[in-house]
This record gives structure tokens, C-alpha cells and sequence, in this order.
């Protein structure tokens, strides 16, 4: 690792030599007619990750998927899901022949502090990519700075509609899902288990996903018949619910939407219970609760909670196919237990930028933007896969989970009811949930 | 020369040596070595030390003066940022214009709030000043998100009208910032120099101009009668208030000149990257500038921007050193010994760069009460000590008490 | 009515907890003029201990059962904890789940144990230095207790639930006639409620009723003339300070079936508890407590959906809206001191 920097050396000397005048207008970076082109026999890979803060564990599990895309980039380990992904052009010979070399940095799940060592990968350590994060406010600020600075961004885990919406960039590509597709598996599922006369009360977390959320599950729950009593935000820094959990057993509603993620959704899901909420009869119905987003961090966190109640899911590690077996066991058997979400995602982008270069033919992000647009995949987990060329949106199957009643294992949290075929979350690209932006053009960064 | 005396002249002199010549001073490592880790010379990470200095110089003008501790001055920098970002949006892209409105904003913003808050002292004011920054970043972060931008912080678009300016360039990208047409704040020129490897920006340059004006007017803020003025509040504000003398003009007086720094702080933070998250303007951001001014040595002139510096050296730094790196480290080391190293340094590092700046803090204060600057003068002693004991005081690293 | 009966009643619950912490934080202000902000830090660790009694509850040995699979495919681990092997799995099963409330045996001497390291190691080479240096110390001590957390915990909260005679509800609307399901309220958190109560009796009666607590109460008002007297003020600053850290502490272990612990518990109610103990008057004890409730009270109302209806994002701002608006029409808060942190 430490000789990272003699790749973009190469890239620096050429470009002083080219600009030896003051203040050029462009950066000088950017020889071989892109940002960073490396020139060594190594390329580097930017993975910023929340490393302190409340989502460090969901960073530092992100971490270990990179570590161990890297490892099969460079033919080691298993191979993991290489083996199982249906472009064959990885070859366990690095990316185009170079060595992957990789730095890290933490997001603090930040804006300014994920753009500032963003920007540090970028100037100080030559990334021709960068991925990672869990959150959406980081995602799309990221992806703004790599559209600007000509680099390709692979997001994380981020589930705002806006990412690949209104704040959608031609340099930025989303595997994960969004609000929208939480909505569209789900209501299906809510109502055969809940039926269609249901009252609706939402709490959401004040501030851009949380909104999104709310809109897609109660436009999906509304249009099977629901009515909603209330829609309620809740300050981001709330820890304690107990004030907006009370009110609404008396408000007519039965089911309850918590539209939280991260330690929010821990804690309004531990005072709902606490409030025997579940236990509950309203209208002549059990009383529900539903978490739209899901996530085995989380359901860690809330612990019993969690029994018995839905929410939607991009990957669970009980699925059975090849693929999902195959990324289990390689990471399974590398850190001992099995891969979050989070890390099935970021793995997944990091082989597909690492197979979209391979396929280019090249580190120029037009020429990888050009290979992910339109790219039809399988064997990564989520089936049969489309990367939309008109939003840079990955489209699969999307399952939705219920918390486990009897777990063997503290990992053992979730189970999947069902796996909720692509063609019924899909969406026109200029749906009025995700429009106002535009992508523009690939920036190369020269 | 710009009438100063001696000591301070050499100060600013040294002060201006080190920004201006910062690109070779924070790069001493060669490229591709191991410690090239802990080179800092690169454009984002000087920006960021420059444009903080000037937010800490600002707060010492307050704290370090009057002795009022404001723990809301992130504020100021959020309101500037916003503003910059709103221009750019609305006008154009030219910075000048931008930074002149995050001053004027942040001033007016601090007007208000000081009127307000100064009508209490001690924690009560330090609470008043808490309480207005954490509802403006509690607003900010929900119902003004039509203003904000909420959690993803303010951005620049393809649909801004930037009437004195274009929505979108030739190739359909947002236009970047510039200080006259054609001249970029991102461009850099890349100096070559053996193994080595310096990288001058405009932006930072920019930066660091202004840090140098924001600091020449500091040192004639604390040499000004009115300088003398407020360090009386802090002595004591009941004798001057008995001699029949009202000292609300000229705190509050303070209190705005500070809050227009961390104004130009903020214009500048949006200058150098166009996008304001509401973040900058949370408890933990102002608790920041706090310590950076305290850990670098509060009422003296230097003794922000070392703190400044350390801080944001140690986030930017720290935090991206990972296991992999140290095994680079270590590797000329038996396996054993290796293995052993980085599991003794792991917990410090990455993930754990908050636990050294803790420990650090905790060592610093304790060791240095005068923090940092403190310790600069500790070893100035231990030299000049060596040497003749004529010479008088080393004018660089000298408090301003 | 009814609703606002709930929101009174859980105003009163939040308060509690507010006024619990800033309990402590006024101990250590009043009586040792400290600026404190690993206090924060000690509720955490308050929380951690029922989080570390559940764990050592719950030290299991592992015996293999063929007939289950990991989920590597490998022959599955069951554990069984030791105590539910030693005395049966009903008896054992009781003790685990009455964790919590059986770590206050465990938190009291740890808390005071912490709080005596911290005062003689740390804080007591403050006393005489400015409020801003205790802020620099104190603040880098609660980043390192919570890394120190965070290294052995992880960042994920950590779920802690009440015993199983707690969980649920209780439905007090029925008793004042109202319909069911009208004003319920958790169990736990009316037990909550009465455990501060009775922490904030005891440490009143104790300073008000005992000799060590007229000395104490003698030295925030004036130190010097105490020492004077020849009394040993420092060592009882120390067993202060003690009391203190346990008050924090208990109210982190009791906190932990409420929400979650996670290692930055604490810095969330820092700022909170802060802005309790300015608005309740620097150096009143009674004025802290009363700060807690009020907050607490007006912050459930704010959160009423008629509330927010007519004033958006009301519910964010309220702390600090009727800080400001108290500090501005009394001085010194609810029921400050004049002189105490003035300066």
C-alpha cells in the first residue's frame, strides 16, 4: 500500500511537464486526456467509509467488502462472486493489467468531512474511483464533488429516491435500491398479510430520505386502499420517541410506519414496543408495525424487537443462490460471520467499475460510463440486472424480510417472505418522484 | 512597516513565510516513501487550514480578548457558506462577489445574535450563543430545507439561472468557481523537484492572502486602544462598568468583527468547494473552534491557526491511515514484530483518530497550559538556553499577553 | 384532555431522565466550580454497565448440534449460558433477565470508583485553572472513555431489555374513565420515573440531613472560610464527586431498556444537559431538577401534532427557544446564584 503514490507520480510529471506556466485553467492532473489516469503498474480505488459516528460499524463492515473485492480483483482468495458473475473478463490479473491498490477515509456520515477526504483521495492519493458511504445526504454530495472532479462514484449504501433522482450524476452509478422500490415490494406483501382497510399513521425522520420514503410508502399503500391518519416528522437528533410514539394508539390508525433508518429507527421501534403497541387491538385488527428500510445492523440493535415485523431489504445472506453462496462463504470464511447489505453492495460496485474498465478498455470515466450504462448482468446476488442508462439506476429484484421469531445466531435476524420480481418495481425514468434533475455529460476531469 | 512594532512585524513575517511556502513545508516527504502518509501539501487539506486559522483568529478576537466564550460561532460560518452558494447559484461564479456577501450576512447575522446573547455573561451568554447556532442547524437541517438543502447541504445545479454567469458550460457541466474568468480556484501548477512533489493552487492561494490580511487586522485589533479596551471587559467588566463606562458597544463591536470572520471562513469553505452542509453549523462544530483556539493558546495572536492546524491535520491525516498502511510500514520488521506493531498502534488510527485527538487533548492541556504556543516557547527556552542568553524573546511563537 | 394528559405524563418521564443527569452535572458545578463535559460520558458508562452485567449473564459454552447448520454450512454451535446451566433454565433464565436492574448493584461501586479516579487523577489539578482548560481537558476525556467503548462495543447500539414483568404497557385512561387505549404508558418508564424520584430525594436529604452534606452545602457557598475552619473540604469535594458519577451512572442503567446504549449516548445529552442546568440557575440544586421537569414537559408538548400543525419544526427548537426566553427574563435562570460562573 504504501507505494500507492508511485502510480499517480507518473500522471503528476507529465502533467507539470505539460503546464509550466502559472495557473493553468484546467487541472493538471489529468493526463491521458482524464483525472488520475494511472500510469504505473497499479490503479487506486477510493473506499470512504463512516468510521466514527453512529454508522461505524456499517462503514467498517463496507471496509471489509472492499478489502475483500480488492483481494479477488488481485486473484486472491476465492474469487468470490467473480466466479459466479456472468462477464467473465475479470480475470484475477487486477484491473487492465494493473495491480488495485486502495486508500480509506472516514465520512463521519458528514457531508463536508466525506467531501473533504474525498477530495484528499482525489488530490493527494490519485483515485480514479470512489465508493462507500451510508447515507444519502453523503451520497449525493459526493457524487456532486466526482462529478466536478471527473471521477467515477459508486455509492454505497444510500436509499433516497434523490440519488438517482433529482440529484442524479452523469459520473455517479447506484446499485443499492431506493424509496420507491421499498414502496413497490412491499405493499403487495402488506396487503395480503394486513388486507386493504387499513389506517396508516408515518413516522419519518425530518430531513431528505426520510421524505422521499414517506411519499413512495404511503403513494404505494394509498393506491391498494389505505388511508393514511397522519403523517408526523420527527427531528433527526430525536432519541427518545416516546413523545410521537404515544399519540398514536389514539389516533385511529393500525398500522405504524416507522420511516427511520440507523439508530433512529433502533430507538422509535424499541419505544413503540415498549408501548405495547403490538400487543394492541384497533378498529377490531391487530395493531401493525412496518419498517420500510431493513438492515441486520439494525435489527441487531433493536433486538426483540424486531420479531414478526416486515420491511424491505437490497440482499439478506440466507439467499441461496450461487452467487449470494459463493459471497458468503468468501467472506465468511475471511471475517468469521456473514456480510451485511452494506457490504454486499459495495462489493458488487467494485467489481462492477473493476468489469466496466475491463470491458472499456480504459480508466476514462466516459469510457465507464459509456461500458455501465445499459449493462445487463447476472450472478451478483440480486438476479437477472439492468444499470439504466437514463438515471444510473440498478434494477433486481427486491426482497422483502420479516424479523425473525426464533434466531440461532445473532446473525440469524432476518428471513425473506418473499423476493419480489424486478418488472413490479420498476418505474418510467421521469416518474414525478424522480424528476428535476438531469445527469449531464461525463466529466473526465480535462 | 503597516505600523507595527518590531516583534509583531516579525511574526506576521513568519506567519506570511509559512502560508505562503506552506505547499513545500506540508509535502517534506518523498513521494511513494512510507512516511508520504503524512504529507499534507495537498490543495483541499491547506485550504481547509487557511480558511479554519481564519475562523479561530476571528473567535480569539472574542474569546481571547473580552473573555466571552461563544459556543454558537458555527453559525456564522453556515450563513456564510449559504450565502456564497446562494450567489453562485443566483449570480455567478466569480468568488469575490460571494465572499463579500458571507462577511456582510455573517456580520449581520452576528449582530442580532450578540445583541441578544450579550446581555448575559459568562455561561449564561456561552448558553444564549449554543442555543441560537443549535436551532439554526436543527431549522437548517428540516423546515428551511428549501433554503439549505437539508441533510444533503446546499448545492449547485444545472438548472441555477447564475444570470451574470451560465447555468451550464459548453460541455454540460456546472461551471466551477473562479476568481476572474479564466482563472479557477482548482487550478494547480505542478512542481516537480526530484523525488518530490509540490502542488500550488490558486484557491489556497487566495486563501491564504486573506488569512494574512484577517491576521494583520487581528494584531492591530489587539495593539488598538480598542484591543486594550476589551481585554478590560475581561479583567473586569463591574470596575469598568462602574467608571461609569458602558462596555456593550464595544463586546458587541467584537462579537461582529468575529462573527464577519467566521463569515469569510465560511465564504471561502464555499468557494473552495460550492456546497454548505448544515453540519457546519451544528454544537460540535462550534465546540470545535473552541478547542482549536484553546489548544493552540487562547489571547494569543498565533495560537489559533497552530490549533486549527493540528485539528484538521489529525482528521484529515489520521483518518486515513489503515491496517494495510502499517503492514507497508512495518514490513522490513519479522513477522511477529509486525503483527505486534500494528496491533499496538490499530486502536490510534482510522477508525480511532477521535481516541488520539482525545489523548492528545488531555496531553496537551495538562502538560501546556498554555497550550500549544506553550510549548513552542518551551523549546525556543531550551534552545536559547544553549546558546547566548542575551537574546532577548523569540517574537514568533510569544503570546500577545 | 386525554392527549394531553399522555403528553404531561411523559414530559414528567423525560424530565426525569434530564433531571437525573443534570443532577449531577450541578453536583460537580456547585460544588467543585468544574465544567464537566465527560459527564455525558458517565451516564454512558452507567448505560454499559447493565450492557456489561447482561454479557457476563450471559458467557455461554458452545456444544455442537449436527442437526443445525451455520451459516457456512458448517455443523451449527448452540451456546447455553452458564447460568441457566447451573441453576436450570427457569431459575437461570430469571437472573439474565433481570439484568438490569441487578447491574445497579454492579454500577454503584464502578461509578464511584471512576468518579474518585477522575476527581484525584484529573480534575482535582483543575480546580484553579480557567473554565476554558477544564472545557479542553474534560471534553478530550470524553472522547477517550467513549473510543475506550466504542473499541470493545462496537458503534451499534446494543439492545438491553427491561425484565419481562416490565415490558408493556399499562393503561392508565381506564382508571380515570377515560376510553381503553387512551393515555397507556410503558411500565418501565413509570419505573423510571419513581427510581428518579428516589434518587433525587436521597441526594437531597442527604445534603440537607447530614453532617457531611451541611459541610458540603457550607463549602459551595464559601470555600475559603470552610477550609479555614479546619475542615477537610477536598476530600469531601472528592466523595462529591463520587456521588455524582454514581448519580449519572444510575441513570444510564436504568436508561438502557428505554433505548438502546451505544457509545455516543452521552455526548447526545451533553448539550441538553447543559443547557438544563443554565436555565435552572448555575449552583441550585433545586433549580436543576426543576429545569429537568420543565424541558422535559414543554418538549413532549411541542411534539403534539396540533403543536407542530400550527408551528413546523416547533418540536426542534423548543430547548432552546425557552432557554433563550428564560435566560433573558431571569439573569440567572430559574433559581441561579449570583456570582456562580458569572465571570
Amino acid at each position: 500500500m504504501s507505494n500507492s503514490n508511485f502510480t499517480r507520480r507518473g500522471a503528476l510529471k507529465a502533467g507539470a511537464l505539460a503546464g509550466a506556466g502559472l495557473s493553468l485553467p484546467t487541472l493538471l492532473r489529468a493526463d491521458g486526456g482524464y483525472m488520475n489516469a494511472p500510469t504505473g503498474s497499479s490503479v487506486t480505488l477510493g473506499f470512504n467509509v463512516p468510521q466514527t459516528g453512529p454508522y461505524a460499524d456499517e462503514g467498517a463492515d463496507e471496509l471489509r467488502a472492499f478489502e475483500l473485492a480488492v483481494e479477488h480483483l488481485n486473484g486472491g482468495g476465492d474469487g468470490g462472486m467473480m466466479n459466479t458473475f456472468s462477464s467473465k473478463e475479470l480475470t484475477g490479473n487486477g484491473i487492465l493489467g494493473k495491480k488495485v491498490e486502495y486508500v480509506t477515509g472516514d465520512t463521519q456520515t458528514k457531508s463536508d468531512a466525506a467531501r473533504a477526504s474525498a477530495k484528499s483521495m482525489i488530490e493527494k492519493d490519485g483515485a480514479v474511483m470512489i465508493s462507500g458511504g451510508s447515507s444519502s445526504g453523503v451520497a449525493v454530495a459526493v457524487q456532486g464533488l466526482c462529478q466536478e472532479a471527473g471521477i467515477i462514484f459508486m455509492a454505497g449504501l444510500t436509499h433516497s429516491n434523490d440519488t438517482t433522482g433529482k440529484d442524479k450524476k452523469a459520473n455517479g452509478f447506484r446499485h443499492f435500491f431506493n424509496g420507491y422500490m421499498s414502496a413497490a415490494a412491499l405493499a403487495p406483501v402488506l396487503k395480503n398479510l394486513y388486507g386493504t382497510d387499513r389506517n396508516a399513521y408515518h413516522l419519518t425522520a425530518d430531513y431528505t430520505w426520510g421524505w422521499t420514503q414517506e411519499e413512495s410508502i404511503a403513494a404505494a399503500t394509498e393506491a391498494m386502499g389505505w388511508n393514511t391518519v397522519n403523517k408526523v416528522r420527527t427531528p433527526l437528533a430525536a432519541t427518545d420517541f416516546s413523545s410521537y410514539i404515544a399519540p398514536v394508539l389514539n389516533s385511529g390508525a393500525d398500522v405504524l410506519v416507522l420511516n427511520h433508518y440507523g439508530g433512529n429507527m433502533v430507538n422509535s421501534l424499541t419505544n413503540a414496543v415498549q408501548f405495547g403497541l403490538r400487543d394492541k387491538m384497533v378498529n377490531g385488527k391487530n395493531f401493525e408495525i412496518v419498517v420500510p428500510l431493513y438492515s441486520r445492523l439494525m435489527a441487531k440493535g433493536a433486538g426483540a424487537n424486531v420479531k414478526g415485523i416486515h420491511g424491505s431489504t437490497n440482499w439478506h445472506w440466507s439467499l441461496q443462490d450461487d452467487a449470494s453462496k459463493a459471497f458468503v462463504k468468501s467472506f465468511g470464511t475471511k471475517y468469521g460471520f456473514p456480510p451485511s447489505q452494506a457490504a454486499h453492495t459495495c462489493y458488487v460496485q467494485t467489481l462492477l467499475y473493476a468489469d466496466a474498465a475491463q470491458r472499456a478498455g480504459t480508466f476514462n470515466p466516459c469510457g465507464i460510463v459509456e461500458a455501465l450504462e445499459g449493462f445487463e448482468f447476472d450472478g451478483l446476488g440480486n438476479g437477472p440486472t439492468l444499470y439504466r442508462a437514463d438515471d444510473h439506476q440498478c434494477f433486481k429484484d427486491v426482497l422483502v424480510v420479516r424479523g425473525k421469531e426464533n434466531p440461532t445466531s445473532e446473525f440469524d435476524l432476518l428471513e425473506v417472505v418473499e423476493v419480489t420480481p424486478r418488472a413490479q418495481v420498476e418505474y418510467a425514468p421521469d416518474h414525478p418522484m424522480f424528476a428535476g434533475g438531469a445527469l449531464g455529460s461525463c466529466n473526465p476531469g480535462a | 512597516m503597516f505600523g507595527l512594532n518590531q516583534k509583531d512585524k516579525s511574526t506576521l513575517i513568519v506567519v506570511a513565510a509559512l502560508t505562503l511556502l506552506a505547499p513545500f513545508i506540508l509535502n517534506p516527504f518523498p513521494e511513494g516513501s512510507a512516511l508520504a502518509q503524512f504529507n499534507a501539501g495537498y490543495p483541499d487539506l491547506m485550504q481547509r487550514f487557511v480558511i479554519f486559522g481564519i475562523f479561530a483568529i476571528g473567535f480569539n478576537i472574542l474569546f481571547g480578548l473580552t473573555g466571552y466564550l461563544s459556543f454558537g460561532h458555527a453559525a456564522f460560518l453556515g450563513v456564510g457558506s449559504y450565502s456564497a452558494v446562494w450567489m453562485f447559484k443566483l449570480v455567478g461564479m466569480n468568488v469575490l462577489p460571494a465572499i463579500t456577501l458571507s462577511v456582510i450576512v455573517a456580520g449581520l447575522f452576528a449582530l442580532l445574535i450578540g445583541f441578544v446573547s450579550l446581555r448575559r455573561s459568562g455561561i449564561y451568554f456561552s448558553i444564549l450563543t449554543l442555543a441560537f447556532a443549535q436551532m439554526s442547524f436543527n431549522l437548517a437541517y428540516s423546515v428551511l430545507t428549501p433554503i439549505t438543502n437539508g441533510e444533503t447541504g446546499l448545492q449547485l445545479t444545472l438548472n441555477d439561472p447564475r444570470v451574470l454567469g451560465q447555468s451550464a458550460t459548453a460541455d454540460g457541466s456546472i461551471p466551477v468557481t473562479n476568481l476572474l474568468p479564466g482563472l479557477e480556484m482548482r487550478s494547480t501548477y505542478v512542481l516537480d523537484a526530484g523525488p518530490w512533489l509540490f502542488q500550488f493552487n490558486l484557491g489556497y492561494y487566495l486563501c491564504a492572502l486573506l488569512l494574512l490580511v484577517a491576521f494583520y487586522v487581528s494584531i492591530r485589533i489587539f495593539r488598538s486602544p480598542f484591543g486594550m479596551m476589551l481585554r478590560a471587559v475581561k479583567s473586569n467588566q463591574q470596575r469598568m462598568n462602574y467608571t461609569g463606562l458602558n462596555t456593550r458597544p464595544y463586546t458587541l463591536a467584537a462579537f461582529v468583527i468575529s462573527g464577519m470572520y467566521a463569515g469569510l471562513a465560511g465564504g471561502l469553505m464555499a468557494s473552495m468547494d460550492p456546497l454548505a452542509g448544515a453540519e457546519r453549523m451544528q454544537w460540535t462544530a462550534s465546540g470545535e473552534v473552541v478547542l482549536m483556539t484553546i489548544l493552540g493558546g487562547a489571547g494569543t495572536l498565533i495560537g489559533p491557526v497552530l490549533g486549527a492546524g493540528f485539528i484538521k491535520y489529525f482528521e484529515n491525516i489520521f483518518s486515513k491511515i489503515n491496517d494495510n498502511v502499517l503492514h507497508g510500514w512495518f514490513a522490513i520488521l519479522p513477522d511477529g514484530i509486525e503483527d505486534f506493531l500494528v496491533f499496538v498502534v490499530h486502536p490510534f488510527i482510522g477508525k480511532g483518530w477521535h481516541l488520539t485527538l482525545g489523548i492528545l487533548f488531555m496531553l496537551v492541556v495538562i502538560y501546556l497550559p498554555g497550550g500549544l504556543v506553550e510549548g513552542g516557547q518551551r523549546i525556543g527556552k531550551y534552545f536559547k538556553r544553549g546558546s547566548d542568553d542575551a537574546q532577548s524573546n523569540d517574537a514568533s511563537t510569544k503570546p500577545a499577553e | 384532555m386525554d392527549a394531553i394528559l399522555l403528553q404531561i405524563l411523559n414530559g414528567l418521564d423525560k424530565g426525569s431522565a434530564y433531571a437525573l443527569i443534570a443532577l449531577g452535572l450541578t453536583l460537580i458545578f456547585g460544588t467543585l466550580g468544574v465544567v464537566n463535559f465527560a459527564h455525558g460520558a458517565l451516564f454512558m458508562i452507567g448505560a454499559f454497565c447493565a450492557v456489561t452485567v447482561q454479557r457476563i449473564f450471559n458467557i455461554s459454552f458452545e456444544t455442537i448440534d449436527p442437526s443445525q447448520k451455520d451459516f457456512l454450512g458448517n455443523p451449527l454451535k448452540v451456546k447455553t449460558t452458564y447460568l441457566e446451566h447451573w441453576f436450570g433454565p427457569e431459575m437461570g433464565g430469571s437472573i439474565i433477565d433481570w439484568s438490569v436492574p441487578l447491574a445497579i448493584l454492579f454500577a454503584i461501586p464502578v461509578m464511584v470508583a471512576v468518579g474518585f479516579i477522575m476527581e484525584r487523577g484529573l480534575i482535582k489539578h483543575f480546580y484553579k485553572r480557567p473554565h476554558a482548560d477544564q472545557i479542553l481537558v474534560t471534553f478530550g476525556l470524553a472522547i477517550v472513555l467513549q473510543e475506550i467503548i466504542k473499541y470493545f462495543y462496537g458503534a451499534n447500539p446494543i439492545p438491553t431489555g427491561a425484565p419481562e414483568v416490565f415490558r408493556g404497557s399499562f393503561d392508565f385512561g381506564v382508571l380515570i374513565g377515560f376510553d381503553p387505549n387512551a393515555i397507556i404508558y410503558p411500565y418501565w418508564r413509570l419505573v423510571y420515573f419513581g427510581f428518579a424520584a428516589l434518587i433525587i430525594s436521597s441526594v437531597f436529604a442527604f445534603l440537607q440531613f447530614t453532617t457531611f452534606g451541611m459541610v458540603v452545602r457550607a463549602g459551595m457557598a464559601d470555600r475559603e472560610t470552610v477550609g479555614l475552619l479546619g475542615i477537610n473540604i477536598n476530600k469531601r469535594f472528592t466523595i462529591m464527586f463520587g456521588i455524582a458519577a454514581a448519580v449519572a451512572g444510575l441513570a444510564g442503567v436504568m436508561y438502557a431498556p428505554i433505548n438502546s446504549p451505544n457509545y455516543h449516548m452521552g455526548m447526545d445529552f451533553l448539550v441538553l444537559s447543559f443547557v438544563v442546568v443554565v436555565v435552572g440557575g448555575m449552583g441550585s440544586l433545586p433549580g436543576a431538577v426543576l429545569a429537568g421537569f420543565l424541558l422535559g414537559v414543554l418538549e413532549s408538548f411541542a411534539s403534539m401534532n396540533e403543536i407542530k400543525s400550527i408551528l413546523p419544526g416547533i418540536d426542534q427548537i423548543i430547548i432552546y427557544v425557552v432557554a433563550i426566553i428564560i435566560l433573558l427574563t431571569r439573569p440567572r435562570g430559574l433559581m441561579g446564584r449570583k456570582g456562580v460562573m458569572e465571570e
